[in-house]
């Protein structure tokens, strides 16, 4: 009758077909956790994307809602670690059942689809910045109109662009996915072997860039906004944890101790981000800590961003169990829904950031209107989610053949 | 709409009945455009050279180092250093104040600061006010980088006897999807802080406006209408901001 009545029954049918999928598959895998669909994870993606979305607009009312103004951690971090589960899930059960190279050709396939979405997302950007650097002449704003300068050499530019060294602000998160998925198939295979080891190697590569400071460098100068030396830490701990490492760490995470620790970090960390919005709270600060804190590097992934992100999880492993019913519920639908296709909705909301900054340029409301704006924005990404979903079962329908993969491909996306 | 049309009614009336009751050299009263949350002019530092050329009644000499934004093409007049000086003047009438200006056009931190010692020699001010952030955030300079290049040069400034204030970035909304402007925000407070030195928040007072329906900074005009008075606020703020730090009683001020 409704869209939501439509959603939800195509989610049990997805469900019970990956319920179906899964005992079929069954046999094979020695990999622990088989079985339905992670709601929790598809709830916490699409959760993710909603926020990248709404920090990638201009500061709105809907802003105070997004996690980055109550601790150090953003929907970034959420949205690769749960990226690294799924790959992992997906990719390391085809690695077990159909090998190194089948795996690695299909995590490829996957590599390529996300270059591609990233180069369709550039395309729209050049347009948008070319009709700024064409209708705007504010004297105000002479020197900051000088980054279009890039404009005057569009061969090198674009040509920079296809090598991911080119990359416009707010479009760095697909580059780094792009990395880290050509890395999967290594990081897969050292993972069957010993994921302890891997998981040991990361946390090293992670320590090494910080010591040595690795970095990828970025055109026309400077380095890559996420380094991939960094952020792959949370990618394999993903991984990690998908292929059994959560499994080995559920008394830890049971434990109260851990979850009393949880909850003061995240409460200091409450306390820190609220002295930048309340200045006058700063005076409460001891200054050692400050110097010692600040600043907080998101491009290598600052250990307190990594440790606010453990906590926060560890917190919502233990309060939401992975078969709460609330997980069924029409209200998160639409969250689940977004984070089901998450690749395309990244792009989408990557998008309707680039037009809702146009919009406000060129229709200058005041907050409401940018409240608006951000609302509209996670309104179409619902139904574009409800449109591919609704997409899929019908391709599912016509042919059983493409199923399996389809299935893989969008359970494995994110960007 | 009518959020907008009432402020600017009022900031017309306000310059007209301000060019009436004085002299044209004289500023106008501040229009209520141009109001600044006291929090973001409050400062824990202080600048204690500023503060005893006040009571002495001694010339304060401020260099501002800035760059393209420092000024408006064709408009040096209305630029914030020179509304600055003319605040600063009209509330201080005791001191001799003198506001020069040191354009570092396109030049990164580590460029601008490279110059700070001769620059010193030969002007020795009391107070700089160094404006910076713009073009390492444009070229995307390691941020790590940034720091240790500002700190190095308000060292340098500290060395050679001045105070120092540094002042962010503009806030620009339009070219927000092309420069990544935070991490560069971030550093200067940093650099602040380990210095003990006061930052003018000029990023956050412009998107305060901005938020606030004062000034429309989407504006496409070409018209430099905008810039002359986003500039105007901005020398007043600063001024409030360097006579708060300064700690000096009201009996010195006018």
């Amino acid at each position: 009758m409704t869209i939501a009545d439509q959603v939800t029954g195509s989610t049990i049918a997805a469900t019970a077909d990956a319920k179906a999928r899964a005992a079929v598959a069954a046999p094979a895998i020695t990999l622990p956790a088989v079985g339905e669909r992670e709601l929790r994870l598809d709830l916490f993606r699409g959760l993710a994307l909603w926020l990248i979305f709404v920090d990638h607009l201009p500061p709105n009312l809907l802003t105070w809602f997004t996690i980055r103004n109550y601790g150090f951690s953003d929907a970034t971090e959420i949205f690769i670690f749960i990226s690294g589960y799924t790959a992992a899930f997906v990719y390391g059960r085809a690695m077990l059942e159909l090998g190194f190279v089948i795996a690695a050709a299909r995590i490829l396939r996957r590599v390529w689809q996300i270059y591609v979405a990233h180069v369709f997302l550039f395309t729209i950007f050049l347009a948008e910045i070319s009709y700024v650097a064409t209708s705007f002449e504010n004297p105000l704003y002479t020197e900051e109109m000088g980054i279009l300068d890039f404009l005057k050499q569009p061969d090198v530019t674009i040509v920079q662009a296809l090598l991911l060294r080119f990359r416009p602000v707010n479009m760095d998160v697909l580059p780094l996915y792009i990395v880290l998925m050509l890395a999967l198939p290594l990081i897969l295979w050292s993972m069957k072997w010993k994921p302890d080891v891997t998981l040991g190697l990361s946390v090293l590569l992670y320590a090494v860039t910080w010591e040595y400071d690795l970095y990828l460098s970025a055109y026309p100068n400077g380095f890559w906004a996420f380094n991939p030396f960094a952020w792959q830490l949370l990618f394999v701990f993903g991984a990690w944890c998908a292929l059994g490492g959560a499994q080995r760490m559920s008394r830890i995470l049971a434990s109260p101790v851990t979850m009393w620790i949880a909850i003061a970090y995240l409460l200091a960390a409450f306390y820190v981000t609220l002295t930048w919005h309340v200045p006058q709270l700063g005076h409460y600060m001891p200054r050692r800590i400050e110097q010692w804190m600040y600043p907080i590097d998101k491009t290598n992934l600052d250990v307190l961003r990594f440790t606010h992100f453990l906590a926060l999880a560890a917190l919502t492993v233990r309060f939401l169990p992975r078969d709460w019913p609330g997980l069924r519920s029409p209200w998160l639908k639409p969250l689940i829904l977004c984070g089901q296709h998450s690749l395309e909705i990244f792009c989408l909301g990557v998008f309707l950031a680039f037009a809702g900054h146009f919009i406000l340029a060129e229709v200058s409301g005041g907050p409401a209107m940018h409240a608006l704006i951000s609302l509209c924005g996670i309104l179409v990404m619902w139904a574009v989610a409800w449109v591919i979903s609704w997409y899929k079962r019908v391709a599912d329908k016509s042919g059983a053949k493409a199923k399996g993969a389809v299935g893989n491909a969008d359970l494995a996306g994110g960007g | 709409m009518k959020a907008k049309v009432l402020p600017s009614l009022i900031l017309l009336c306000g310059c007209l009945a301000a060019s009436f009751a004085r002299a044209e050299d004289i500023p106008p009263a501040a229009p209520p455009s141009c109001e600044v949350p006291a929090y973001l002019l409050a400062t824990d530092s202080q600048l204690p050279k500023v503060g005893e050329a006040i009571r002495s009644g001694r010339p304060l000499d401020i260099l501002v180092v800035g760059s393209r934004s420092t000024t408006i093409p064709s408009s040096e007049e209305s630029s914030y250093p020179a509304r600055l000086q003319a605040v600063l003047k009209d509330r201080l009438p005791s001191v001799p104040v003198r506001v020069s200006v040191e354009l570092q056009s396109k030049k990164t931190a580590e460029e601008a600061a490279a110059g700070f010692v001769k620059l010193m020699e030969a002007k020795r001010p009391t107070l700089v006010i160094w404006q910076t952030g713009t073009v390492d955030a444009m070229r995307s300079i390691d941020p790590d980088d940034f720091r240790g290049a500002v700190s190095e040069g308000v060292a340098a400034l500290q060395n050679a006897g001045a105070d120092v204030v540094l002042m962010n970035l503009q806030y620009s909304p339009r070219t927000e999807t092309m420069i990544s402007v935070p991490p560069y925000l971030d550093n200067m407070r940093v650099v602040a802080q380990e210095h003990d030195i006061p930052l003018f928040d000029r990023f956050q007072i412009m998107r305060q406006w901005q938020d606030q329906g004062q000034f429309d900074l989407f504006s496409p005009s070409h018209g430099i209408e905008l810039a002359k008075q986003v500039h105007d606020c901005l020398g007043r703020a600063l001024a409030q901001f360097v006579i708060e730090a300064a700690r000096v009683g009201p009996q010195q001020q006018n």
